[in-house]
């Protein structure tokens, strides 16, 4: 299982890779938008005024293996939960794999919506289904911010909990991000900059919750690899440990039924001697 | 002269390449075409087959469902949700598809949903009949 993990986190972190092309250019297009004026009073750009209701998209695993990694996303939406409340706000969740979903829902907390089945290797369908559910919401005003609260895979060796604003969409985050390299060039727009941002933002979203999904992947992967290499570590301690045990009974045994062998020969010679002693003629 | 075309979708890269003309059909309703030298451009695309014509005079055809085109002099970037090449395509299922539609439009003329399928399936054929 080690070995299998190992070999899934190489396929999901080329998944991670293969879906930077679209994420950056969807960021660029946003960003070029923005340049030219547009999107002003888009709902999903702007932040609301009062923040009633946060709702938090918990991204874990399916399955368990995998160490602290379930356990980490829901102690932090746990604490987010927590902050939110004391603030004042009502709370919604969204759970993305069976794992949260048991825990959340054993506990009694209301769960808004939960998904399901492809914690390992998510398609950008499933992207797109938590992305309609949250977004219908969020547009009617029953939803004032949504957070994405999941773990990225920043290396092999290094995965991170962090909670990420997914809508107002963050518009610093678009701003700043990295350029693609040329300058920034004055663009004719068909039909028009707004139209063309009402159709883009949505799509935004989507890809900000696919590179969560992949990077969940990804780093389930990673953590399931560690959980089974220490898991088969620690089955080696354990039969040598076991073997050293059982060994030295054995050996013990043997010495016993030995030493038994031993006093019962010597005795049975000691009785001879007498024995022989005793059938001697008396003179 | 060319300039270098790339087709995205959200989980890879689809295509790369050279092409010397690309024409695609932008949410306004019109045709547009661009040649290596364009005007930066974004635009918002229909469901509407995407023609690159390569260096080599070769004509490649994408069923582009949605999705936005942004231009530069030396570069063309397609994004698209779903974009399938010719290879990719199911005609059978499209032509089911497509029969469907057309059946749930003749009863309702104004159903949304089976207009935009009518739209991809027609696409798809007229990429894969290429």
């Amino acid at each position: 299982m080690e070995l299998i993990a190992a070999s899934r986190i190489v396929k999901a972190q080329a998944r991670v890779h293969a879906a930077q092309p679209y994420a950056d250019g969807i960021t660029g297009v946003v960003r070029d938008l923005s340049a030219a004026g547009a999107g002003a009073s888009s709902p999903l750009l702007v932040a609301r005024e009062t923040v009633a209701t946060v709702a938090h998209i918990a991204i874990a695993a399916d399955r368990g293996l995998c160490g602290g990694y379930n356990s980490t996303i829901v102690r932090t939406a746990e604490h987010e939960m927590r902050d939110a409340a004391k603030a004042g706000q009502r709370n919604a969740l969204i759970t993305s794999g069976r794992k949260p979903e048991a825990h959340f829902r054993f506990r009694e907390v209301p769960i808004d919506a939960s998904f399901a089945g492809f914690s390992d290797a998510p398609s950008y369908e499933d992207a797109r289904n938590i992305a309609a559910t949250i977004s219908q919401r969020f547009l009617d005003g029953e939803i004032d911010k949504v957070q994405l609260i999941y773990t990225k895979f920043i290396s092999a060796g290094r995965q991170e909990v962090v909670v990420e604003q997914l809508m107002p969409l963050d518009s610093s985050d678009i701003v700043n991000a990295e350029s693609t390299g040329q300058p920034q060039a004055d663009y004719e727009f068909e039909p028009n900059p707004d139209t063309i941002l009402d159709a883009l933002l949505p799509r935004y979203a989507e890809a900000k919750i696919y590179a969560a999904l992949l990077n969940a992947a990804a780093s389930e992967h990673a953590f399931r690899q560690r959980a089974m290499k220490a898991a088969t570590d620690n089955a080696d301690d354990l039969v040598q440990t076991l073997s050293r045990v059982m060994n030295r009974a054995r050996q013990d045994s043997i010495t016993t039924e030995i030493m038994e062998i031993v006093g019962g020969a010597a005795a049975m010679a000691d009785g001879a001697t007498k024995a022989d002693e005793d059938l001697l003629p008396a003179n | 002269m060319s300039f270098a075309v790339q087709l995205v979708s959200p989980e890879k890269v689809l295509y790369e390449g050279d092409a010397k003309y690309v024409s695609a059909r932008t949410l306004g309703g019109g045709d547009i075409g661009f040649e290596p030298g364009h005007a930066p451009f974004l635009a918002a695309l229909q469901t509407w087959p995407v023609r690159v014509l390569g260096t080599d005079g070769s004509e490649l055809k994408i069923a582009c469902h949605g999705g936005f085109v942004q231009v530069d002099a030396a570069k063309i970037v397609i994004l698209s949700d779903v974009a399938e090449l010719a290879a990719d395509i199911d005609v059978v299922r499209a032509q089911v598809a497509k029969t469907a539609a057309e059946s749930a439009l003749s009863a309702n003329a104004d159903d949304r949903d089976a207009k935009a399928a009518l739209a991809r399936a027609t696409t798809r054929l007229e990429v894969a009949s290429a």
